[in-house]
C-alpha cells in the first residue's frame, strides 16, 4: 500500500512508444534493469513467450494456409501443396461481398463522422463551458459506458420499427453515433488545453465554435486519430445488432453476410469459408501490420480513461 | 449571473444533439424495457396488457434462464481470471528483452483487431469432430475422439477458450504501458535489498499495476456479459442449452421466439447486473486502490 502511494503513476505513452518500435530503433533505458532475465532464464523465456505467440496466431495462420491451397490440402499438410487463389474467387462469386463492403465502409463512415461531429460539440461543453446541470447531463452520458447499446436490443429494434428504419443501415448506425467514450475522451482532451489560448481567440473577437474549430480540434488531433481506428475497428467487427436489424443483401455488412454465407447448407468447404473469413478481416489486418504503433497506441490511448 | 445564463444556454445547445440520442438509443429502452417487462407480450388478437410482475415469476420458473444465469457466471469465472493472468504474463514477457519480441507482441495483439464472426469461423473448424485440427492433433497423440462443441462437458469451456484468446492480446496493452511508467528506480532499490525477482513482483510491481487490474478487470466482466458473437457461429447455444448465455438467451426469445416481453424481463436482470458491476467499481473498488 505505501509502495502505491509513493509512486505517481506517470502516463507511460511515450516509453511504449518507443518500445513497440523494431529493437534495432528501439530507445534503449538508460539504465540496465537488474532484474532483467540473462542467459538461461531470458532463453526460457523466449521459449515460453515464443510457443504462445505461435498458439496465439495458429488459427489465422491456418486460415491463410486453408484459403490459399486447394481443398484436398485443408486438412493435410504438405510443403509443396500447390498455392491457388480460387478459394477467394469461388467465395466472392458465391456471395454479394462487394454489397457487403460497401455496406460495411457506409456503416463505419456514417457511425464515425456522426460520433465525431456529436462528440467534439458535447465534449466541448463539458469541458469550457460552466452550466446548470452540468455534472447531472454528464452522468447521463457516463451512464452509457455500463449500459451499453449491445446490449439494448429488444427495445431499440422497438424503436427501428417505429422509426420504420429496420433493414437500413441508418438503423444500424444510430443506437451508436452519440458515444460516451468518445465523449468522454475528448472532453478530457480538450480540458488540456490551456485556458490562455481559449482567452487570446476570444480576445480577437472568435465565437465559440470559431475557437472550437479552430483551437481545440486542431490540438486533439491524435486523439482524434486513435479514437477513429478503435471506432473503425468495432464497428466494422459489430455483429449481433447488424444481424438483428438486417435481413437484405443491401443493408447487409461484412459481418452477418459471412455469417449468412458460411452457415447456409451448400455444403461446407472449409478452403473457401476461410478465404471468405480472410477477406471480411483483410482491411483491418492489413491495417494493422502496415501501422501496428498507431494501432495498438490507439487502443491504449483510447482505454485509459 | 446574465453569464451564467448564456453559458447554460450555449453549452445545452452544444450538447443537445448527443443528449438526444443517447436519450432515444439508450436512457430510453432502458427505462422501457422496465416498463415492457410488466406487460404481456402484444399478440395479434390480444394486445398488451399489464401483468405485473408475471414476467419475473415466469423467469423464476424457467431452467433455461436459470442455466443461461450459470453459464454465464462460469462463462465469467473462466474467462475473467485466465485472460487477465494471461495478458499479465504476456506483458512481462514482451516488457523484456526476448527474442523476437516485435514478432511475439504482434502475434498477441492480432486477435484484437480481427471480427469475432470471423475467427470463431475458424475456431469452428479447429473444433470439428473427425477431421477438425485439434481432433487430428489428440489423435496424433492417441487421445481418444472428442466432440468438443458438441458435449455438454466441454463446450461451454471451448467459447471460453476462445474468448480468452481474443481478448488477453487487448488486456495486454494495458500491462505493457503501465510495467513502462515504473521507475527503474524501484527495481534498483529492490536489488540492493536482496529482493528476488519474485518478491520484487509480487511486492512491487504487482501493487503498481493494481489501477490497470482493476481497469482491465471491469472491462473483462463488461465483456463477460456482453460477447455472444462466438456462441452465435460455434454452438447457438446448444448442445441442450449448455452455452447459452444471459444476452444469448435475450437474442434467442427475443427475435427467434418473438416473445418481446419476457425478453424486456430478460434485460432488465441483465442491466441490474451491469448496474451492479458498476456500483462495486465506484463504490468500493475506486476506494481501495490508491491512483495518486
Amino acid at each position: 500500500m505505501s509502495a502505491v502511494e509513493a509512486v505517481p503513476a506517470a502516463p507511460g505513452r511515450r516509453s511504449l512508444r518507443s518500445r513497440w518500435l523494431p529493437p534495432g530503433r528501439a530507445v534503449e533505458p538508460a539504465r540496465p534493469d537488474p532484474y532483467a532475465p540473462t542467459g538461461m532464464w531470458l532463453a526460457l523465456e523466449s521459449v515460453g513467450a515464443g510457443l504462445l505467440a505461435v498458439l496465439w496466431i495458429l488459427p489465422l495462420a491456418y486460415a491463410v494456409w486453408a484459403a490459399i491451397h486447394p481443398s484436398e490440402f485443408t486438412t493435410r499438410f504438405h510443403l509443396f501443396a500447390p498455392l491457388t487463389l480460387e478459394n477467394f474467387a469461388r467465395a466472392w462469386a458465391a456471395a454479394p461481398f462487394a454489397r457487403y463492403f460497401l455496406n460495411t465502409f457506409v456503416l463505419v463512415t456514417l457511425i464515425l463522422s456522426c460520433q465525431l461531429v456529436l462528440g467534439t460539440l458535447a465534449a466541448y461543453a463539458f469541458a469550457r463551458y460552466e452550466f446548470w446541470g452540468r455534472n447531472l447531463a454528464f452522468a447521463l452520458v457516463l451512464a452509457q459506458l455500463m449500459i451499453m447499446p449491445d446490449v439494448l436490443i429488444v427495445e431499440n429494434y422497438r424503436t427501428m420499427t417505429a422509426l420504420g428504419l429496420v433493414d437500413t443501415i441508418p438503423a444500424i448506425a444510430l443506437p451508436y453515433i452519440a458515444s460516451a467514450f468518445g465523449i468522454f475522451l475528448l472532453r478530457q482532451t480538450f480540458k488540456t488545453v490551456p485556458k490562455e489560448l481559449d482567452d487570446a481567440a476570444r480576445v480577437e473577437g472568435a465565437s465559440g465554435l470559431q475557437i472550437l474549430m479552430k483551437v481545440y480540434v486542431p490540438l486533439a488531433r491524435p486523439i482524434y486519430v486513435a479514437y477513429g481506428l478503435v471506432s473503425v475497428s468495432y464497428h466494422w467487427n459489430n455483429f449481433l445488432w447488424p444481424l438483428i436489424v438486417t435481413n437484405s443483401v443491401e443493408a447487409r455488412p461484412l459481418t452477418v453476410g459471412l455469417q449468412v454465407f458460411s452457415s447456409s447448407d451448400q455444403g461446407v468447404d472449409w478452403a473457401v469459408i476461410c478465404a471468405a473469413t480472410l477477406m471480411t478481416s483483410a482491411p483491418l489486418l492489413i491495417g494493422f501490420l502496415l501501422f501496428q504503433r498507431q494501432f495498438v497506441q490507439s487502443f491504449m490511448r483510447a482505454g485509459i480513461r | 449571473m446574465n453569464n451564467r445564463l448564456t453559458a447554460t444556454i450555449h453549452g445545452w445547445l452544444l450538447l443537445l444533439p448527443a443528449m438526444a440520442c443517447l436519450a432515444l438509443f439508450t436512457h430510453w429502452p432502458a427505462i422501457a424495457s422496465i416498463v415492457e417487462s410488466v406487460y404481456s407480450t402484444p399478440r395479434p388478437r390480444r394486445p398488451a396488457r399489464f401483468v405485473g410482475l408475471d414476467n419475473f415469476a415466469l423467469m423464476l420458473e424457467d431452467p433455461i434462464f436459470w442455466q443461461s444465469l450459470k453459464n454465464n457466471l462460469w462463462f465469467a469465472l473462466g474467462t475473467i481470471p485466465l485472460s487477465i493472468a494471461l495478458s499479465l504474463l504476456m506483458a512481462v514477457w514482451v516488457n523484456d528483452r526476448i527474442r523476437g519480441r516485435t514478432l511475439v507482441r504482434m502475434a498477441y495483439f492480432t486477435p484484437t483487431v480481427l471480427p469475432m464472426i470471423a475467427v470463431a469461423n475458424i475456431w469452428l473448424f479447429f473444433f470439428t469432430p473427425q477431421y477438425g485440427l485439434l481432433e487430428q492433433v489428440s489423435g496424433l497423440f492417441g487421445f481418444p475422439a472428442q466432440n468438443w462443441l458438441g458435449s455438454k462437458d466441454t463446450a461451454l469451456f471451448a467459447v471460453i477458450l476462445v474468448a480468452v484468446w481474443k481478448e488477453a492480446g487487448f488486456f495486454m496493452i494495458f500491462y505493457l504501458a503501465a510495467l513502462q511508467t515504473i521507475s527503474p528506480t524501484l527495481a534498483e532499490a529492490a536489488a540492493l535489498e536482496g529482493a528476488s525477482r519474485w518478491t520484487y513482483f509480487r511486492r512491487v510491481q504487482f501493487p503498481l499495476l493494481m489501477p490497470t487490474t482493476l481497469f482491465v478487470l471491469i472491462n473483462a466482466v463488461i465483456n463477460a456479459f456482453r460477447m455472444v458473437d462466438h456462441i452465435i457461429v460455434l454452438t447457438r447455444g446448444g448442445p441442450d442449452n449448455a452455452t447459452t448465455l444471459l444476452l444469448f438467451y435475450i437474442y434467442q426469445v427475443g427475435f427467434n421466439f418473438w416473445d418481446t416481453a419476457y425478453a424486456a424481463a430478460l434485460t432488465v436482470v441483465l442491466l441490474a447486473m451491469l448496474a451492479a458491476v458498476a456500483m462495486i467499481q465506484y463504490g468500493w473498488l475506486e476506494r481501495r486502490i490508491h491512483y495518486r
